[in-house]
Order: structure tokens, then sequence, then C-alpha cells
């Protein structure tokens, strides 16, 4: 194996990209804490922007009064729950075939924040469901997948915990987030697979959207601050793994010496 | 602006619960996630200085 000093080599060499440089814990860690106030900022821009226009400019729905204004919350949680577990999914398959350190770091650091959206998802829908529902739950198709999603999301972290040989550990949780990306698909058209209380979806690539512009141009809004928010997040719990993990490197402890914080 | 007053907007047509319940427990879990990070991020750090 190769000095991870070599990888940083490579990447100032001129000509290719050279991706598998990137996978070096050591040349992602600066680069990952130079992007986490950009989108942090952005998050917070957005957030401004998108409640703004979700709570002071979007008018009144005509059959769900104000109760809809959960959707500003609501689907951009839910579109990044699943979006967080295909990205989990594809970093620890990636870290299973290829071995690179970093994809499995990557993987872990995106669990937290996944099941945290999955369960934001639950909750305001439950929030939702009561007032246009009158009930805040029901076995349907659509909120059991998304249930199924905050397990399997439980389950990679518990499992990833609870065995102690770190590159082990990786490789079991692998399998469970591979296994369950099955369910993401399940989740997404399980509205048009089942007669689910929960109605289709609103918003489609083919169709045009069946929603007031402000009430949609808020809803992509707040998608795009929560997205930040998360990789933000996401960035920063890399980071704190990668001085975990490689706490006996030589470079980790020029970290703590303030050389690269 | 689509609100007449304050008590409008907070009011929500009558769904206060829903909504704020629904935005308010979203914004403490994002504020709860982000002090964990930084106290993780603290708590690595010192072990690197402890060790160094």
């Amino acid at each position: 194996m190769t000095p991870p000093s070599s990888h940083a080599a490579a990447l100032k060499a001129p000509g290719r990209i050279h991706w598998f440089g990137y996978a070096s814990p050591q040349v992602f860690y600066p680069i990952a804490g130079k992007l986490v106030p950009w989108f942090a900022g952005a998050a917070l821009l957005l957030a401004a922007v998108g409640l703004a226009i979700g709570f002071l400019v979007a008018p009144t729905d005509r059959q769900q009064g104000d109760a809809y204004r959960i959707i500003f919350v609501h689907v951009p949680a839910a579109w990044l729950s699943m979006l967080i577990y295909v990205a989990m999914a594809f970093w620890a398959g990636l870290g299973l075939v290829l071995n690179t350190r970093l994809s499995a770091l990557m993987a872990r650091a995106l669990a937290p924040t996944g099941a945290l959206f999955t369960f934001l998802a639950l909750w305001t829908g439950a929030l939702w469901g009561r007032p246009t529902w009158g009930a805040w739950w029901v076995w349907d198709a659509r909120l059991t997948s998304e249930l199924l999603l905050l397990f399997l999301y439980v389950g990679f972290m518990a499992l990833q915990s609870a065995i102690d040989d770190p590159v082990r550990g990786d490789r079991a949780g692998a399998v469970i987030a591979l296994v369950g990306v099955l369910n993401v698909p399940v989740i997404y058209f399980s509205v048009q697979w089942w007669n689910t209380l929960h109605q289709g979806a609103s918003v489609s690539l083919r169709a045009a959207p069946t929603m007031a512009a402000t009430m949609l141009t808020g809803m992509l809004v707040m998608t795009l601050a929560l997205w930040s928010y998360a990789i933000a997040a996401v960035l920063v719990r890399l980071r704190c793994l990668i001085l975990e993990r490689e706490r006996g490197a030589a470079w980790v402890a020029t970290v703590s010496l303030g050389a690269q914080r | 602006m689509i609100w007449h007053t304050w008590n409008d907007f907070v009011a929500m047509g009558g769904y206060a619960p829903y909504v704020w319940g629904s935005v308010g427990v979203t914004a403490a879990a994002l504020a709860l996630e982000v002090l964990a990070l930084r106290a993780r991020r603290r708590a690595a750090l010192a072990h690197l200085e402890r060790h160094a």
C-alpha cells in the first residue's frame, strides 16, 4: 500500500484527474473543511428565503387551509431521507468493492443525518395527517415503507457501532445498506403501485406540477436549503470520523497542533 | 405578504399546533445535530491533543 503522502503528490500531477487521490482521508480532510462554511452559509440563506416565500408570500390553500404549509418542511425532508440513503448505499458499496478508506467513512457520516430527516418526514407527516386525514398514522404503503427506511438507518448504525473492528463494521454495514436500498424505489413508487391514503406526487419531471407557482418555489428553495445543510453536516461528521479513525497517522497529529484544522 | 396581523400569522388559520409543531421540531432537531457535531469535533481534537 502506498503511503498517504503519495496520494497528495499524485493530485498535484498535471493531466488526468486522479480520482483515487481524493479517496485519501488526508487529502479530503482539508477540502471538506473548506467546503463546510459555503454549504452552511448557503443553507442559512436559502432557508431564510424559502421560509419567507412559504410562510409570508405563498397563498392559503383552498382545500387544506394553512395546514398545507407543512409541505415546506415535509417534502424536502422526505426527499432527503431517500436521497441520503441512496448516497449512503452508493458509498458503502464502493467501499466494499474498492476498499477505499474514505468511502466507508462517507457512508457512516451520511447515516445519522439521513435517519434524522427520515424521522422529520414521519413527524411532520403525522402532524399533517391529523388535520387532513383525521389520523396521525395509517399503515399505508408510503408511510410503512418510510418507517422501514428509519429502521434501516438505525440498523445500519447499530450494527456498525456493535462491531469493534472498524473495517469489519464497514463491511457488515455495507451489506445492510445495499440490501435496504431496494426499499427506496418502493417508497417512491408506493403511491402509484398501491392504493394509498397518502397523495400522489404533486411534482414530477414528466408533467407540469399541480401546485401554485409560489408554493412550488418555496418548496424547491427549502429543498435546496436542507440539501445544503445536510452536505455541511455530513462533511463535518466525516471530518470527525477521519480524525477518530486515523488517530495513529502522522498527518493527523499535525491537525491537533493547529497546522491544518 | 398575505397576513394582515401578527396574530393571523401565528394562528395559521387554526392549524398553529400542526404547522408550528412541524417547523419547530425540524429547527430544534437540526440545531441539536449541529451542537452534537460541534461536541464531537471538540472531543476528537481534544483526544489528539492529549495523545500528541
